[in-house]
């Protein structure tokens, strides 16, 4: 308790770990507020509270994950992120070991983003009242001119891409965090996408949506997207990219790919005449190679998302419903 | 995915639709029960109605574990879980289905209990090695497919002598609900439910084989074919059907021939009959009580019976008067009949077991088609 309760131990734990690991000169300043020079135009900020059984998994840990979540919200929102702030939530007990591993993979992925954390807070809670370790992060950034991007955005006859492979994260959680052990190597999608959303707005400025497909995965994403913009929404199964690995371990559990979760995936509508132009911008880009373009936006006022399947039938691809939970048999 | 892709192929499924198209007779009707909700789900889930003739009508059986088991064993189950001492295990899709007070195990580990879900029996037995300060009960539903294991960790907690663990057994078995169906009122006598064959399914007879279902085939004249859940396995069974028809023949046969055989999983079986017993009767959900369509656990193996253990008293309480779960569930109104579905009854807010469970028919007509009227047998046809 003594590291949250403002005495010497808590100046210690700033000074010692999270000023050393983020080393910027906001951080070595010491003060309760980061000042900074506001870039002119329009700015966008987005928060995220980062809560993952278990802390490290394939391909990622709750440190890596808290900055990658962040800077995506801001890239979604058309924006070049520029600053981070990190709160911490620890419970009593946790092994300040772990919190080091954390913090300096934090650290690591903001350098590699480009994007500092300027200013933090901890608290420390009672045995029993967390999970070990809560991460909220705030991210602000700037819109390039010309750029507006927004879930209510979509037209009838735009296409619909995505940037690699879905379901990833969600299932390499799933095979730590229930003991599973699926026998493959699936990795946590998890990466920052602003370098991907730069090259993508620079080819396409007249995208239309931009959208990460994290908690309640594709479903969810494309129906939000077709809610915001009263469309309907339309995707061939054949063209989802999906791995087998995920393939199988959702066929194992009876769960469906397209709920699952992803770190370092997004969903870009564009209008139809730049979609190809748009797909090799993707393509060319390290985090977007298995890109593809999944469907378009249909002319309806039912706003569904309905799904060709790779069978040759049609289906709803609705909400998930409460908490994805596997079928008896 | 090898084994699985080679079932999903579309090109195969138009060819084996047009087959279907080609062979149907034009004046006649054809209803088939798909009695397991995973059989439901699959039909659903990769459009089969779309590529079916119009007169080809499938019929939603009550083969979901979860949408059959009755109100008063939910209320069971969270009463089991409220007690300070006990951890209560089960499968996931359970976790979600409504009691009679408004309650779920979802809300119950809301409110404090501890309900786990497990993805299978032994990870019950485990968490009971790991906590032996409490009193560990597995909450076992399912058909025969799901039997075998429960056996299996019973006898190894047997073998253990562990002694916080019991299994409140809820398992309930295919055929005598086959039989309840052909024997109600709506095929018997009144002929509302048209009824000309069924698929059945292929994972329960992996483990009791498909002479349990020759008894249908020849006592009710009803042709039975044990079909697999890829949507190719449906269609090749619904075929196999329709020419069982135009011959006017009433047979078993085997479409799963990759896993099924006619005498089934002799050791499976073994294990099963050394710990369970049936029960006189049994209370399903729909189906009201089917006389020996339950298993309970057998004297030797009382001491990791939840039921005794715990004096677990199984009431018998009101259902919504509105929901028409129990028509659904034995074929005789689809979802869009009742008044609740999709108004009042979605899967947010489910008030009837076939709204809950993602192999119920509400469930599945909601997620995955609720934007058309699905292809299924009027009940005035």
């Amino acid at each position: 308790m003594a590291h949250g309760g403002g005495g010497r131990a808590m100046s210690r734990l700033i000074d010692e770990l999270f000023a050393a690991a983020f080393d910027n000169e906001w951080m070595a300043a010491g003060n309760d507020a980061a000042a900074f020079t506001a870039p002119a135009g329009r700015m966008v900020m987005a928060t995220d509270s980062h809560v993952v059984t278990p802390l490290f998994f394939p391909g990622g840990d709750i440190g890596a994950l808290s900055v990658h979540g962040t800077l995506n919200d801001v890239a979604m929102g058309g924006g070049r992120p520029l600053y981070l702030s990190a709160g911490f939530v620890l419970e009593e007990g946790f092994p300040l070991a772990d919190l080091k591993r954390i913090v300096d993979s934090m650290a690591a992925a903001s350098r590699e983003a480009g994007v500092p954390v300027v200013t933090g807070d901890t608290k420390v809670v009672e045995q029993g009242k967390a999970d070990g370790v809560y991460i909220n992060t705030t991210g602000v950034g700037v819109v390039p001119e010309g750029v507006t991007v927004g879930g209510n955005r979509a037209r009838p006859g735009d296409r619909i891409l995505v940037n690699g492979t879905l379901g990833d994260h969600g299932m390499a959680i799933l095979s730590v965090r229930e003991d599973l052990g699926f026998g493959t190597d699936l990795q946590s999608d998890s990466a920052a996408l602003h370098g991907l959303v730069a090259a993508m707005l620079e080819a396409v400025p007249g995208i239309r949506c931009l959208r990460d497909p994290t908690r309640g995965g594709l479903s969810a994403t494309l129906n939000e997207l077709a809610h915001q913009s009263e469309v309907g929404v339309r995707v061939r199964e054949a063209e989802l990219p999906v791995r087998e690995e995920v393939h199988a371990a959702c066929e194992f559990l009876g769960l469906d790919p397209l709920n699952a979760a992803n770190e370092g995936k997004l969903v870009a509508v564009c209008p139809p005449e730049s979609a190809e132009v748009l797909l090799e911008t993707m393509r060319a880009h390290p985090l977007g190679r298995a890109s593809a373009i999944i469907g378009e936006v249909a002319d309806s006022d039912r706003p569904l998302v309905e799904m060709e399947t790779a069978f040759g039938g049609t289906r709803l691809v609705d909400w998930l419903h409460g908490e994805q939970l596997p079928r008896i048999c | 995915m090898k084994y699985v892709d080679e079932f999903r192929d579309g090109q195969r499924a138009r060819q084996l639709a047009g087959a279907i198209a080609e062979e149907v007779e034009e004046e006649r009707s054809y209803h088939f029960m798909e009695f397991c909700g995973g059989h439901t789900h699959a039909i659903f889930r990769y459009g089969v109605p779309d590529l079916l003739p119009e007169n080809v009508h499938m019929v939603h059986g009550p083969g979901c574990p979860v949408c059959v088991l009755p109100m008063g064993r939910v209320d069971a189950a969270i009463d089991l879980a409220r007690r300070p001492e006990v951890i209560l295990c089960t499968y996931g899709d359970l976790l979600r289905v409504p009691g009679s007070r408004k309650s779920s195990l979802l809300q119950a580990r809301a409110a404090g209990a501890d309900v786990r879900m497990i993805y299978s029996a032994a990870d019950s037995l485990q968490i009971a090695r790991d906590n032996p300060d409490r009193e560990v009960v597995f909450f076992a539903i399912g058909f025969e497919t799901t039997t075998p294991p429960t056996a299996v960790v019973l006898k190894q907690a047997h073998a253990e002598g562990i002694e916080n663990f019991s299994v409140a057994c809820n398992h309930v078995l295919t055929p005598a609900a086959i039989t309840h169906i052909l024997e109600s009122p709506e095929v018997r006598e009144l002929g509302t439910l048209p009824l000309d064959g069924f698929i059945g399914p292929s994972h329960v007879s992996t483990v009791i084989g498909s002479a349990p279902y020759e008894f249908f085939a020849e006592e009710y004249e009803k042709p039975v074919v044990i079909g697999g859940f890829e949507p190719l396995d449906v269609l090749q069974a619904i075929r196999m059907l329709v020419r069982q028809v135009n011959a006017g023949r009433a047979e078993v046969e085997n479409e799963f021939t990759r896993a099924v055989t006619r005498a089934g999983n002799r050791k499976a079986q073994a294990l099963v009959a050394d710990v369970f017993e049936l029960r006189k009767q049994f209370e399903w959900r729909g189906l009201g009580t089917v006389p020996y369509s339950g298993l309970r656990i057998k004297e030797a193996y009382a001491a990791f019976d939840a039921e005794r253990r715990f004096a677990v008293e199984v009431g018998r309480p009101r259902e919504n008067q509105a929901c028409l779960c129990p028509s659904v569930l034995r074929g005789v109104a689809k979802p869009t009949d009742c008044t609740l579905y999709g108004t009042t009854c979605t899967p947010d807010n489910p008030i009837g077991s076939c709204m809950v469970s993602s192999e119920g028919a509400c469930a599945a007509y909601y997620a995955y088609g609720r934007t058309r009227e699905p292809a299924v047998a009027p009940v005035d046809a």
